[in-house]
């Protein structure tokens, strides 16, 4: 048969890819039918909820649960003393010492006890008689102080090898990327500018909180339903703690009510799965939005030293940062992406940056939406503007001037092949909203981001229904409408109508390894596979017709959803579409599938710019945000509505971090806003509708040119914002959250 | 927990004063049900005020208004006479939380949960609003500013509630406003409040002011300060400058995680001048 097996970038004129196709979830989750993770009940099951530490840092002598157990209904309570210690994987003794605190608890909200009752009321009564006996100890939760020398130590011994003798225990690593001579490249420039700046840490705020329902059987047999951004990960994660082998746990994971990175590791499942087999009843457990902001994974909090240098006509002759990010209570901080991103925008002879991994008091950190990379932005990009102002230069003819192109050497390491920064650029150049007037009070930033994008291991099974429908088969909770996208990609691939194809996300038990729905991943790399996967079904398909017609299988071709003749030999036979085809499988040699197993590399990279207009309240450091626009290269857009949504949810996010979003700890180190009052989130009146431009610079990695785009449109806000709100204030700000306090301090300071 | 439902003010108070445990009033519960499901609440009983009809009603007396315990601040935002006498009552009861809150929440229970940031009690003190107290031992009346003693007491008796606000006559040439300031533009707490109310004569000179702050003490405070600025001035921008700087001068805010000091004081300055000028407008006042 005559098909193109490539799995690079072919042009190609689309008939489903780039149409706005109705969402097939979306009939479910308006009306309420759709199941997220607290919407599974199972006969005979138990509610669990958590005891968490109400200090900062303190040793636990002992845990005293006998009265808790003595409760008439409590089933069981679990300490770390049920768990089996994981000596071999630091990673996942890691997350069980955050699922469930050992010798110490390292942050305020550390579980240290878990309660399985019969309901919620006993469960949260037998809380109250568990007796923990702590010894306080000191803490620290700000980065910078938790560098000193005489600073409370976390953890002894955890210092990788990386990091000079002489700092304190709890920086664990050394990050260390660039090329070229900084200081010859400064000694070229006409003004050097040296800043730090700081952000706080960020809490993803997904609207749903975690929740699990678990059954741990006898026979070593068990099964959870959860809501995560990977099931697989959760299987091969609790099988580690929970000492199963991975075939015998079968994860289903619900509907997600968004993850952004936050449920990419697990905080419930094993204590689930530990009470579920300790009682052998299913345990549902399910998070309160305190214990969601208290103890998941909020972002790093960062603090960040930049010196660049540039002459009078805008070329950046050598840029340096040292990053300082604590991850909380663990290593692992994404302190290695921001050195990595930091300057990735920027074609420069002279670039180094320096990352330091520090642990602190606070949960530990989760990945949020293209992890590290906006609070580096966010520095990077403020040098710059303002020095771009300095010079009395065009902030984006600075960055067209400097910007990586296709054959740049990237700050750390690739050299880059076709990239759309200098697309999103003119683009922005080119807008009305460069040139709209602004008035008093009032003005506008810009800002350039990067992110890397990921493939990873991902499985598809395509299969043909005897009616001759499609359906679909993915291992990814579908967060940014991946079902809709595989299902246009699988029907623009076999030439059918995209509503006679049915994509599901399958249980762990369904395909081989998936890795989470993360680093922008899925429309890529589940896409590919999806792509392959209906290639192989036309292959299939072609080699049916060719029985059906008595002639060879290469004088085959598919052609608009059917099976054609090809060449001279191949006689006159009407064609036989997918349906026709579909009905007489079972004669030709039974049912119809494709599948494709792959770990595809080519993700390709994506940039944005983003331009925003702010006013400020002079007279109460009130920023109002009044237009906002983001332009960023999707290599492909599959379904432009999804696409659009990625760009202004990472906008609005970002809007969030640079203005009222913060995790504020007190001088007791425990978190004072953990609630959705005080941890501001916008809300939708203080936001203007984000205007996207989506251009399309084909990614050569994927058969339809597809790049990543969910994360990149986080990266850029941070500084957008804040180059926007500094001229509008008439005065450089280099601390986030920009809240009315600050700015109004600022204002005052002038 | 025991759930009752009165449908007279009689039985309500009987339940209340009878009681020997934790008996907790609901009106529109918007702060209660809260509590409750952040385990910061668990009472023994819960009265339930909503079935009584005369706390549902929006009454004219005296030349003012009688608002029941248990009116909703929708139902005060679509009366259409109440909102033409007192727009800076109704706007600041209108601001509490998120239109489905609206349907819920009362001014009554925001007075008596006694949040030193409530938004309508600024407002109500403003406007010389009084409570009326009904107890164990018979009716009384109470200026609002007395009902709470500090964040989350108040000085009601056991057995006693609040059974209506009652607004007073409004006047020819009377005008209030009440602003707070907030981070967000919605669904938020205020940092600072400000209501001011004022009366102008004939010729545009402003004979009888109140100005009270909120989120700036331990209850909402009233300034006579910035009021005696603003009587027998034109409501000018000397006049302005002045009520601003007093109650600048009389916000004894704290540093928390809403807002600092210096911030507080500053805005609590700002929003009373920019209260004013509204009240004044509506008042019928030269811009």
């Amino acid at each position: 048969m005559a098909l193109d097996d490539k799995q690079q970038y072919q042009t190609r004129e689309f008939k489903v890819v780039g149409t706005r196709v109705k969402r097939p979830d979306g009939v479910d989750k308006v009306t309420g039918k759709a199941r997220f993770g607290a919407d599974m009940s199972a006969p005979g099951m138990l509610i669990a909820r958590v005891l968490r530490s109400p200090h900062a840092h303190a040793r636990i002598n002992s845990i005293d649960t006998s009265a808790a157990e003595a409760l008439p209904g409590v089933h069981a309570v679990v300490t770390r003393a049920d768990f089996n210690e994981i000596t071999d994987d630091d990673f996942t003794a890691d997350i069980l010492d955050n699922c469930m605190a050992g010798d110490k608890a390292l942050y305020d909200g550390h579980a240290v006890a878990a309660v399985a009752a019969n309901s919620p009321a006993v469960a949260k009564a037998a809380l109250k008689l568990i007796k923990v006996d702590y010894d306080l100890l000191p803490h620290v939760t700000d980065v910078d102080a938790a560098m000193a020398k005489d600073a409370p130590v976390l953890h002894e011994g955890r210092t990788n090898e990386s990091v000079p003798d002489g700092m304190s225990p709890n920086v664990l690593a050394r990050y260390e990327f660039g090329h070229g001579d900084i200081e010859a490249g400064l000694a070229k420039a006409d003004r050097v500018i040296e800043r730090t700046y700081k952000t706080e840490a960020t809490h993803q705020g997904y609207i749903e909180p975690h929740a699990c329902l678990a059954s741990m059987g006898p026979d070593g047999q068990a099964d959870l339903w959860c809501c995560t951004q990977g099931h697989y990960m959760v299987r091969n994660t609790c099988a580690t703690i929970m000492g199963l082998e991975q075939g015998q746990l079968r994860v289903t994971a619900s509907e997600i009510g968004g993850g952004f990175g936050g449920k990419t590791t697990v905080f419930l499942e094993p204590v689930a799965l530990a009470l579920s087999k300790k009682t052998g009843r299913p345990v549902k457990m399910v998070m309160s939005r305190s214990e969601v902001l208290r103890a998941t994974g909020p972002t790093a909090s960062s603090s960040i030293d930049v010196r660049i240098g540039m002459t009078k006509d805008g070329r950046i002759t050598a840029a340096f940062a040292e990053l300082r990010y604590q991850g909380g209570a663990y290593p692992g901080s994404p302190v290695e992406f921001g050195s990595m991103s930091a300057f990735a925008p920027y074609d420069l002879e002279n670039v180094k940056t320096v990352g330091w991994d520090v642990v602190t008091n606070r949960p530990k950190q989760a990945a949020y939406r293209a992890p590290g990379a906006p609070m580096a932005a966010y520095a990077v990009e403020s040098a710059i503007d303002e020095l771009a102002k300095g010079f009395d230069l065009d902030p984006l003819a600075v960055r067209l001037k400097n910007a990586a192109r296709e054959g740049t050497k990237a700050s750390y390491g690739p050299t880059f092949p076709a990239i759309g920064l200098e697309a999103t650029l003119r683009a922005a150049k080119d807008h009305p909203h460069w040139t709209a007037p602004l008035g008093e009070n009032q003005g506008r930033g810009v800002a350039c981001g990067f992110w890397f994008n990921f493939g990873g291991d991902t499985c598809v099974t395509l299969n043909i229904t005897p009616d001759g429908t499609v359906t679909v088969s993915e291992g990814n909770p579908d967060i940014g409408g991946s079902r809709a996208s595989m299902s246009m990609m699988a029907a623009e691939e076999l030439g059918i109508p995209y509503e006679q194809v049915r994509t599901i996300v399958a249980d762990t038990g369904s395909l081989g390894q998936n890795e989470v729905t993360d680093g922008s991943r899925v429309t890529f790399a589940v896409g590919l596979a999806t792509i392959e996967a209906a290639r192989a079904a036309k292959r299939e398909m072609c080699k049916r017709a060719a029985m059906v017609w008595g002639i060879e299988e290469d004088a085959v071709k598919w052609e608009d959803g059917a099976a054609h003749p090809a060449g001279e030999n191949a006689g006159k036979h009407p064609p036989m579409t997918l349906k026709d085809i579909a009905a007489v499988a079972s004669n030709t040699g039974g049912p119809i599938a494709g599948h494709h197993e792959a770990n595809p590399e080519g993700a390709g990279v994506s940039f944005a710019t983003h331009m925003v207009d702010t006013e400020v309240d002079p007279d109460t450091g009130a920023v109002k945000i009044l237009r906002y626009t983001v332009f960023q290269d999707a290599g492909k857009a599959v379904h432009p509505d999804y696409v659009e949504g990625q760009f202004q949810g990472g906008a609005v996010q970002g809007i969030g971090w640079a203005l009222n979003e913060e995790y504020i700890y007190g001088d007791d180190g425990v978190l004072q806003n953990a609630g959705f009052l005080d941890y501001r989130i916008p809300v939708a009146s203080d936001l203007p509708m984000i205007d996207t431009v989506i251009l399309e610079i084909p990614n050569p990695g994927h058969p339809y040119g597809v790049r990543g785009v969910g994360e990149t449109s986080i990266v850029p806000p941070l500084a957008a914002v804040s180059n926007s709100v500094s001229e509008a204030a008439g005065v450089r700000l280099t601390q986030l959250p920009m809240s009315p306090p600050k700015v109004l301090s600022a204002l005052h300071s002038k | 927990m025991q759930y009752l439902a009165p449908t007279t003010v009689e039985e309500a108070v009987s339940a209340l004063a009878s009681h020997s445990g934790d008996c907790r009033i609901l009106a529109g519960g918007t702060d209660l049900l809260v509590r409750m499901r952040s385990d910061m609440a668990d009472p023994d009983a819960v009265v339930d005020l909503k079935r009584i009809d005369a706390m549902k009603q929006i009454t004219p007396e005296d030349g003012g208004w009688r608002i029941g315990a248990a009116v909703s601040g929708a139902e005060m935002g679509e009366h259409a006479d109440l909102v033409a006498d007192w727009p800076g009552v109704v706007e600041a009861t209108n601001l509490i939380g998120s239109t489905q809150i609206q349907g819920r929440c009362t001014m009554a229970g925001n007075l008596c949960n006694a949040s030193p940031a409530a938004d309508s009690v600024p407002a109500m003190v403003a406007a010389g609003a009084v409570a009326r107290v009904v107890g164990p031992d018979g009716t009384r009346v109470v200026p609002v500013e007395e009902i709470p003693t500090a964040p989350g007491r108040t000085s009601l008796e056991k057995g006693e509630l609040v059974d209506a606000i009652i607004l007073p006559e409004r006047g020819a040439r009377g005008g209030d406003a009440y602003l707070r300031f907030i981070p967000r533009t919605e669904m938020d707490i205020a940092v600072v409040g400000c209501g001011v109310s004022l009366t102008l004569d004939d010729d545009g000179t402003c004979t009888a002011a109140r100005v009270a702050l909120g989120a700036v003490a331990p209850t909402v405070i009233v300034v006579p300060e910035a009021a005696d600025a603003l009587i027998g001035t034109k409501v000018d921008d000397a006049a302005l400058d002045a009520l601003s700087a007093a109650c600048s001068a009389a916000a004894k805010p704290i540093d928390d995680k809403r807002g600092t000091v210096d911030f507080r004081v500053h805005v609590a300055g700002v929003l009373a001048k920019r209260a004013a000028v509204i009240a004044k407008k509506r008042a019928g006042g030269a811009a």
